[in-house]
């Protein structure tokens, strides 16, 4: 046995690579919540294929899950200090993402000729100066694994299938974790088959020891230093799951019963798939025939008296535009969930982009506003589905929360809230047998009709898609009518400004740039921001998650700064909606449609050069 | 699912609204009309409790024109629409409104999954075999052949027949009748409102305006006897001027036949049973048209199963039951957590 040196660093980037059923993404998450749980801040990125199963160990078939874990995370990370690649295919395609001087574990076993010419490798890359800027281990998984399952497993394939607890015994190795939170996960997974319990529980322990035992690693563990974090009780949450318990707690801080009418979509599938777990806390959730069946029945549990949602990905919200329509003509309170990805059409189904924006502000027939909030981390997906519900109750009016796959899959740290400190949501519920009721007269101050229940005495009424007279809202075609109406729905939304909190800026009030942001690029903008900082720069952020409206004060804070710019996954829509907005600022834009977040460096490099001009 | 009762006794002026009806003079929906009204009181629950949902088209203003609560929604999502109403909340009694075009060619969907689950809903499908309101184009139950104003040189498409589509959508309920023929039409929305699940009733509606006369081959005065066969539970099938037709089942076909020719009696004809689970008869029903055959008419089926309400509730209930998280604190504790002093 050799002694490792400790070393201390404040964060490590890891991704795990491997064909799609490798277990990549298992591996990942025993390693994130073995560090959450050792105290370690974390956030977490799945990178998985469009492909179910593709081919085996092709380019196609490769899955990976990245782990950032540290001191203070803003999000999963940019390059990686250590890559585990279960086979050429995922190394091949994931050594771009390995800092220099990184670590890059490889099964071994996996180097054969036609598995390397498969991922398209010309010659052995170990034999040539492919790795040279890299510490490369080649570990023999494969057959280690099998020698330590032998006296379970007599068949390769059963033994190979858990090679990747073996990588991951390695991992806990180097950075000094224990391993008793996955042997719990095992007992608890595979209850019914000690065996499988077994023969994992020994090959972590065979991934552990072979580091400890030999000198494949360099001659140091690493210790990753303790999150520095407000008190209370934690869990880990991806922003699909947190956008699913937003709307569940918002209901029942209505106390109304949550209606959620989806249609599984990549990637906001997850959010249908988590409500409906939910039917005990009252959650009404229909799986419907399609995108528009979906918000229809959606629409259709909102007049009924529902917290009414529906959740989708872009082509659904196209699908989904001339209903959102009929929730602004009708004034019906809804909730539309778009979980952003590249787009045109099919597009880019598991990578992430910001590119719905001029669809959720504009996307429809005629003159019609919806209230639009953005989410900007895994964790206040929560806060933003809450907010969206409360914005959309209390208005009545559609309200669009924007996600996207970045925050949708990722995970994060999420402080556990009390219901009891979440605030109250109050919907203008008309009152039964009110024989001043009608279904169009509005509050004259937030322009707010009443919400009257079928089953309520006394309030019959009908509404539909056709233009309303003002007040009665009997049907109308009268021209002036009309203009008063949409006059009316536009100065609505424009009046939830007057109850949401400022814009905030991250940084100095005079500083030479300003960056702004938008939804899921938060954690970083913030980082570049924040380095920057550190670096001697006067460089500030504002992030927006009110979109529309902006908050009020958003113009006193563009107009302080001489230098704007704004980033954002797509080709400019946020900063062509501030233009539209600020016509006499100038704004530079920094744009990026690769199907990826942002990295901090390339970041860094557009901040330093617009500050250089 | 209960709904509640009315405690007064109510009348059809009860749900006259005070909207001036639009539909031209002598449109079948004006008797469509009428029998809702008229039977909505019957029914006995109270107003608020009756829901009318509609689409796009001339039928679809009928929520306008019933005082209930009432949804006018887009162009084929009435029963999507209804959909949530009813699983929102199930304690209504939920109608829906739809015309040909609505129901089966853009909410053509919507259409085949309402009566593919069961939902409890009381669905009307006004056929008139024309777009109305767009001034007459054709629909997907337009005659092959027939000039309208986007087939000036005959409709090429064959045609939906409704009650083919519902009892392959594995509809449990569906009934036709005729919009110039109160009685009957009365009797079949009573008998749709008592069913518990979809109930589709196909209303043979005239549009005196694009497709005048569209169903006068079986609806006309000349030819009705002769070519409407009213069915009635465990009665045997029998139709004609001097009710001396009937419809016999030989082979794997159906045939007419004249009772008292070749030795047939009334003995020999197909007794009409609506609650068979088999399809077999009832699709060869729903298909019978003229000149070979008379048109079935009244509850072709009605089939008693759980309906996607009934179930939906009663999972609901279970789940609670079993489940250890009860409210939002219980939920976001679960699982995996740690503190952070």
């Amino acid at each position: 046995m050799t002694t490792k040196k400790l070393i201390e660093k404040e964060d490590v980037v890891v991704k795990f690579v491997g064909d799609s059923g490798d277990g990549m993404q298992l591996t990942g998450t025993l390693f994130s919540d073995t560090s959450a749980l050792d105290g370690n801040d974390i956030a977490t990125f799945p990178d998985y294929p469009a492909e179910i199963r593709a081919p085996h160990n092709t380019i196609a078939g490769v899955s990976g899950f990245q782990v950032h874990i540290g001191k203070r995370i803003f999000s999963s990370g940019d390059k990686c200090d250590v890559l585990v690649a279960m086979n050429p295919a995922s190394l091949s395609s994931n050594l771009k993402w390995v800092k220099r001087g990184g670590i890059v574990i490889v099964d071994a076993d996996t180097f054969t000729q036609d598995v390397l010419e498969k991922a398209g490798y010309k010659s052995d890359p170990f034999t040539d100066d492919s790795f040279s800027s890299y510490t490369v281990i080649k570990a023999p998984m494969t057959s280690m694994t099998a020698e330590a399952v032998k006296d379970i497993f007599t068949d390769k394939k059963s033994a190979e299938r858990s090679r990747n607890m073996f990588a991951l015994g390695m991992i806990f190795f180097l950075f000094n974790k224990e391993l008793d939170h996955t042997d719990s996960y095992l007992e608890k997974k595979f209850k019914k088959n000690p065996d499988i319990v077994n023969a994992n529980k020994a090959v972590v322990r065979a991934g552990y020891n072979y580091c400890e035992n030999t000198d494949v690693l360099p001659q140091h563990q690493v210790n990753v230093q303790e999150a520095v974090m407000p008190k209370g009780k934690y869990r880990n949450i991806t922003g699909n799951i947190a956008t699913a318990w937003g709307l569940l707690a918002a209901a029942e801080k209505a106390n109304l019963p949550l209606f959620l009418g989806s249609y599984p979509i990549t990637p906001a599938t997850e959010i249908l798939v988590e409500i409906t777990k939910h039917k005990a806390l009252g959650a009404r959730v229909f799986q419907a025939e399609d995108e528009i069946a979906g918000i229809c029945s959606a629409i259709g549990a909102s007049f009924a008296g529902a917290m009414a949602c529906t959740s989708t990905s872009g082509p659904g919200l196209s699908l989904k535009a001339e209903a959102i329509g009929l929730a602004v003509m009708t004034e019906l309170p809804l909730v539309i969930v778009n979980v952003q990805r590249g787009g045109p059409s099919t597009g880019l189904p598991t990578k992430t982009e910001q590119s719905d924006l001029y669809q959720a502000l504009f996307g429809r027939n005629g003159e019609a506003p919806c209230i639009v909030v953005a989410a900007s981390t895994p964790s206040n997906c929560f806060y933003w589905a809450f907010e969206a519900s409360r914005l959309a109750l209390e208005h009545m009016t559609p309200t669009i929360l924007l996600t996207d796959g970045y925050l949708g899959n990722g995970s994060q740290l999420f402080r556990i809230p009390r219901m009891a400190d979440l605030p109250k949501i109050n919907p203008p519920f008309a009152t039964p047998n009110d024989t001043t009721y009608a279904p169009y007269k509005r509050d004259p101050e937030t322009l707010v009709r009443q919400w009257a229940i079928p089953g309520m005495e006394g309030l019959r009424h009908r509404i539909g898609g056709l233009e309303k007279l003002d007040g009665k809202g009997s049907v109308s075609s009268d021209s002036a009518n009309h203009e008063l109406m949409s006059k009316f729905r536009n100065e609505k939304v424009q009046r939830v400004a007057d109850t949401i909190p400022n814009q905030v800026v991250y940084g100095d009030e005079d500083a030479d740039l300003l960056v702004v942001g938008w939804g899921g690029t938060e954690g970083n903008l913030k980082l570049a921001v924040e380095e920057m900082r550190e670096e001697g720069h006067k460089i500030a952020l504002t992030h927006f998650n009110y979109i529309m409206p902006l908050p009020k004060n958003t113009g006193d804070i563009l107009k302080k700064y001489k230098k704007i710019v704004v980033c954002e996954l797509n080709m400019g829509q946020f900063v062509n909606y501030l233009r539209m907005n600020f016509q006499t600022l100038a704004f530079q834009q920094y744009n990026k449609i690769q199907g990826l977040p942002f990295e901090v460096t390339e970041l860094k490099e557009k901040f330093n050069q617009i500050l250089g001009e | 699912m209960s709904i509640e009762h009315s405690q007064t006794k109510l009348t059809k002026a009860d749900f006259v609204s005070d909207q001036m009806v639009k539909w031209c003079p002598g449109c079948g929906d004006h008797a469509i009309l009428a029998s809702v009204l008229g039977i909505f009181p019957e029914i006995g629950y109270k107003k608020e409790n009756f829901c009318v949902v509609s689409g796009i088209g001339c039928s679809s203003r009928f929520p306008y024109y019933v005082n209930t609560y009432g949804f006018h929604g887009i162009h084929g999502r009435a029963a999507a629409i209804a959909t949530g109403v009813k699983i929102a909340n199930p304690h209504l009694s939920v109608w829906i409104n739809s015309g040909d075009g609505d129901a089966t060619a853009i909410g053509g969907n919507h259409f085949i999954h309402v009566i593919r689950r069961n939902m409890d809903v009381n669905y009307i499908l006004f056929n008139n075999r024309i777009y109305g309101l767009t001034k007459g184009q054709y629909s997907p139950t337009t005659k092959q052949g027939q000039i309208t104003k986007t087939s000036p040189y005959g409709v090429i498409d064959y045609p939906f027949n409704p009650g083919e589509l519902v009892i392959g959508a594995r509809g449990n309920f569906f009934a036709r009748a005729i919009d110039n023929s109160p009685k009957t039409l009365g009797e079949v929305c009573r008998a749709m409102a008592a069913f518990d699940g979809a109930a589709i009733v196909e209303v043979l509606q005239n549009c005196v305006i694009f497709n005048d006369k569209t169903h006068r081959e079986v609806t006309d005065r000349e030819f009705r006897e002769e070519r409407q066969l009213w069915l009635e539970q465990d009665k045997p099938m029998i139709f004609g001027k001097a009710k001396d037709k009937g419809i016999m089942l030989k082979g794997n076909s159906l045939e007419v036949v004249e009772i008292g020719k070749d030795g047939v009696t009334e003995k020999d004809l197909l007794v009409h049973d609506a609650t068979t689970e088999n399809t077999g008869i009832h699709m060869m029903l729903a298909q019978m048209a003229p000149p070979a055959f008379p048109m079935a008419f009244g509850v072709i089926r009605a089939v008693k199963k759980p309906t996607y309400n009934q179930l939906f509730e009663q999972q609901m209930l279970e789940v609670k039951a079993g489940s250890k998280i009860q409210c939002m604190d219980d939920l976001l504790n679960s699982g995996e957590t740690w503190e952070i002093k």
